[in-house]
């Protein structure tokens, strides 16, 4: 124990085989956040051309084929490529230091949680060049569609269980650590809200991820082996498989909103300078959330046809949720309250969550009202809703919570100046972008269509002027970024005025190794 | 191109927009409801629109209030309270009243979408890929409805109509009034029924039928589309649904059972070249040219051409056959039941002896007959 310490105490080890080989939380965070960074601007292209495409009425710069592989691609990576690393990558680096923890539990399998992603990604990026080209059936996989497709379609599925099996490693790895390793003193409910979130989530993925493999799996069986677990002609029935991936796909978006949460309820205290309001209240909501996550699957089917009674219990339950996600955002302004506010980079984009995600709540509840969804099914108005909840809620929250630990992880402090324009810009043309999406909907402009009626030309090209400037702010951020990796203003252990917690007691950049003697918690 | 503006136009039009609901080409809201049901939901939205809307001026009232007043940078001190049981008694609460006031009113409006009972005219409706079909059960009078949109349209090769993309060969037709009911099914993949006008959108499964309704209040012609991701052509498969008076609609019945007696005389017949060529062109460009495209190249890796298939130059019957069976698997449909004999003569005709094919054989509906099951 001895020798081993002092071997591996001084730093990394160098060169490429550092990064193949690591087993170190602090390098796999980072590895998981420049692969979410990277999937994040290659989904964003594609999201550049299926503005441009609609930027105006007509057939202009692809087919309507390739228009469909764009949205499903573009869908599958930034949910499955960019979110999830993105926040598998925070609790690389956070959790251990959050609970003073000298790694994470199982460093073998977190290394290996992190490298079959790149393969997975390899292969949704390959079916793109393959015959018959890449899924274009949108990220939800719906058969009978899904049985037209050509190979690719079959090497979707295996992303897919590769993705899975990715998020259940790293589940497992998150739970047992926090369970496990806490610093002495470091009770349940002393853990920072980070930490609960990541926790409870971790439960999610492993509820769920083999639910979209089953479902999956038995895509492909229909495919190639002769089952019918989805074609009515040989006794299945297609809507089987939308209940199995909603089980999956409604808990899934709470996946991806949790962590968000949990990083903003670190900031907002934080540039608040003034505790969290209700610490157990939000930790009950955050609970109670993810439980009922699980009972509302069937409100993105209500145009399949089911009875009524099927309706009624559907949107009850959907509506409930609205309950405890109130409580959070309720909270959330309460800490602010009386505070004694700054507002850095994060602040801002912790900000800019709350008000922003607050809408995509409120559109998700008049979704939730089944006679209007009715109306609002497979339009633009979903598509603002979701948009509103994963890019002004989820990624909003990721960029908030990059700049207030990026100076933690490299020991410089990052462009300011940069980085409140990268707010200003990303958070007006996110509006200019989504914002008439709600208008397009409710007119009667269906999702996943390549052309439309001259009805909707104006909205639409304001959408895609407000998506190309969304597009280029993004390359701010990453200009911040590296600026800040390569040098600026030396970074203090506590960056930020009111900061609490174990992360800061440790120097900027932290050693290779932290808390190899665990701190005590009083 | 009519509707291209200059980018300040947009931006200043945006503003004007937002000031003048009314104008089309800013809606902001549903279109204008034309049946009951859809009228409840437009009221519906309203009211909970303004819920959100008074509950988000409260909140971020409070919020904005805290950014102006309790900065820093204005010499505000943080207070250090936290933690009341009270309060968040109260913030569960309340909204969790709200929710229940707005979940009655829905109640009964599930109720009465769900209640497909005592219809006057029931429809079956028949989603294919891009195409739907109505079959009047109670008349005997069944057909396509296919967007009539020109491909030169879509290519901007050609000024765009006022309807573009929302625009069908066909109609379907019903009396003002009258609840008319829908049974909704699909041939291949799952489509989905929607005319906003209507408040009505039900999916369209394949292998299951499922029913909806709706009952127009006003004569004239309501627009809709596909509304669930079905394959390439799902941008352009429109809904036209033109609602007649009673004595309209009885004539256009009338008129539509003749036609169809008409063209049953058409079975057994003998058509000529040239007859059958005109024909299949016709059927060819509304059913195959969506994946085979227009001059028969098909897309490669995706639909196979019929220029020089083994297929389209082999023996009759196993053209016959692909025309009428598909190929299972693939999303080659099967036409034998969508079309006439006549029709799937000349379009076989057709792909035969043009689209750069000369076999020189005809095709003749007796020919197709022999080959129904
Ligand atoms: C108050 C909370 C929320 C409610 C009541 C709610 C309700 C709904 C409903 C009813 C739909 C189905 C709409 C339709 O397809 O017709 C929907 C779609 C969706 N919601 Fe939410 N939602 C809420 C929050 C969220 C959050 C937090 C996320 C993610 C972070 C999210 C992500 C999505 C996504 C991705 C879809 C569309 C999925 C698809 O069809 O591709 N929602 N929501
Ligand atoms: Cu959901």
């Amino acid at each position: 124990m001895e020798a081993h310490a002092t071997e591996h105490g001084h730093g990394a080890p160098k060169g490429i085989t550092r990064w193949l080989t690591t087993t170190n939380h602090k390098d796999i965070g980072t590895m998981y956040l420049w692969f979410a960074a990277a999937m994040f601007l290659f989904a964003g292209l594609m999201a550049m051309a299926i503005r441009a495409e609609l930027f105006e009425p007509g057939m202009q710069i692809m087919s309507p084929d390739y228009f469909n592989q764009l949205t499903t691609l573009h869908g599958l990576i930034m949910v499955f490529g960019a979110i999830m690393p993105a926040m598998a990558g925070f609790a690389n680096w956070q959790i251990p230091m959050m609970i003073g923890a000298p790694d994470m539990a199982f460093p073998r399998m977190n290394n290996w949680s992190f490298w079959i992603l790149p393969a997975a990604a390899i292969l949704l990026v390959l079916s793109m060049v393959l015959p018959g080209g890449a899924v274009a059936t949108g990220w939800t996989l719906y058969p009978p569609l899904y049985m037209q497709g050509g190979i690719s379609y079959d090497l979707t599925i295996f992303a897919v269980h590769i993705l899975g099996a990715s998020s259940i490693m790293a589940s497992l790895n998150i739970i047992t650590t926090i369970l496990n390793m806490r610093a002495p003193g470091m009770t349940l409910m002393k853990m920072p809200l980070f930490v609960w979130t990541w926790l409870i989530t971790a439960f999610l993925l492993i509820a769920v991820m083999p639910v979209l493999a089953g479902a999956v799996t038995m895509l492909l069986t229909d495919r190639n082996f002769g089952t019918h677990f989805f074609d009515a002609a040989g006794g299945g029935d297609p809507v089987l498989f939308q209940h199995v991936f909603w089980f999956f796909g409604h808990p899934e978006v709470y996946i991806l909103i949790l962590p968000a949460f949990g990083i903003v309820s670190q900031i907002i205290p934080t540039f608040s300078r003034k505790p969290l309001f209700g610490y157990a209240s939000m930790v009950y909501a955050t609970a109670s959330i993810a439980i009922l996550s699980f009972f509302v699957w069937a409100h993105h089917m209500f145009t399949v046809g089911m009875p009524a009674v099927g309706q009624l219990y559907f949107m009850y339950a959907t509506m409930l949720i609205a309950v405890p996600t109130g409580v959070k955002v309720f909270n959330w302004v309460a800490t602010m309250w009386k505070g004694s506010l700054t507002f850095e980079t994060p602040m801002l984009f912790a900000v800019g969550f709350v008000s922003m995600f607050t809408i995509g709540g409120f559109t998700g509840l008049v979704l939730a009202m089944a006679p209007i969804d009715i109306q609002m099914q497979d339009t633009y108005y979903v598509v603002a809703h979701f948009h509103y909840v994963l890019v002004s809620g989820a990624l909003f929250a990721i960029f908030a919570g990059v700049y207030y630990w990026l100076p933690k992880w490299t020991g410089h402090m990052y462009n300011e100046t940069l980085g409140k324009w990268h707010f200003w810009l990303s958070m007006i043309s996110f509006n200019v972008l989504f914002f008439p999406q709600h208008f397009l909907g409710m007119a009667g402009m269906p999702r996943r269509i390549p052309d439309y009626a001259l009805q909707f030309a104006e909205f639409n090209q304001i959408s895609s002027i407000g998506g190309f400037v969304f597009g280029a702010s993004q390359i701010l951020m990453l200009i911040v970024i590296v600026q800040c990796i390569r040098g600026g203003k030396k970074a203090e252990a506590v960056v930020w005025e009111d900061a609490k917690g174990l992360e800061w007691t440790v120097p900027s950049p932290p050693p290779y190794h932290t808390f190899e003697t665990a701190p005590e918690v009083k | 191109m009519g509707h291209r503006r200059p980018l300040p136009v947009v931006l200043a039009s945006l503003l004007a927009g937002l000031a003048f609901p009314a104008l089309a080409d800013y809606q902001l809201n549903f279109p204008p409801p034309k049946t009951g049901l859809a009228q409840q939901i437009y009221d519906m939205n309203v009211w909970v629109m303004w819920i959100c809307v008074g509950i988000f001026v409260v909140v971020f009232g409070a919020m904005f209030y805290a950014i102006w007043k309790h900065r820093k940078s204005v010499g505000h001190k943080a207070e250090q309270f936290h933690e009341s049981t009270t309060v968040e008694i109260i913030w569960t609460t309340i909204p969790f009243l709200i929710l229940v006031a707005m979940a009655w009113p829905a109640t009964k409006l599930i109720i009465e979408q769900k209640d497909t009972s005592n219809p006057d005219v029931t429809v079956k409706v028949v989603g294919y890929q891009w195409k739907w079909e109505y079959d009047y059960l109670q008349d005997g009078v069944k057909f396509m409805s296919v967007l009539s949109t020109p491909r030169e349209q879509i290519e901007n090769k050609a000024e765009k109509g006022a309807n573009y993309l929302l625009e069908v060969d066909e109609p379907m037709v019903v009396p003002v009034g009258k609840k008319v009911r829908l049974l909704l099914t699909a041939n291949d993949v799952i489509h989905a029924w929607w005319v906003p006008a209507f408040g009505i959108k039900q999916d369209a499964i394949p292998g299951f039928v499922r029913d909806a309704w709706f009952t127009a209040n006003e004569v004239g012609t309501y627009r809709g589309q596909c509304a669930e991701l079905c394959g390439k052509d799902h941008g352009f498969m429109p809904i036209v649904v033109e609602v007649k008076s009673e004595a309209d609609y009885k004539a256009w019945l009338e008129a539509k059972k003749a036609k169809a007696a008409a063209a049953a005389g058409d079975a057994g017949k003998v058509f000529t070249q040239a007859e059958l060529m005109e024909r299949g062109a016709k059927v060819y460009n509304a059913n195959c040219a969506s994946c085979h495209l227009p001059d028969g190249k098909g897309i490669p890796g995706a639909f196979p051409a019929i220029t020089g298939s083994k297929i389209a130059t082999g023996a009759k019957e196993g053209h016959i056959g692909m025309a009428l069976i598909g190929k299972p698997g693939t999303a080659m449909p099967g036409f034998g039941p969508q079309l006439n004999d006549a029709d799937i003569a000349a379009v076989v005709t057709y792909q035969r002896n043009g689209l750069g094919n000369s076999t020189g054989d005809l095709v003749q509906p007796a020919d197709v007959k022999a080959l129904r099951k």
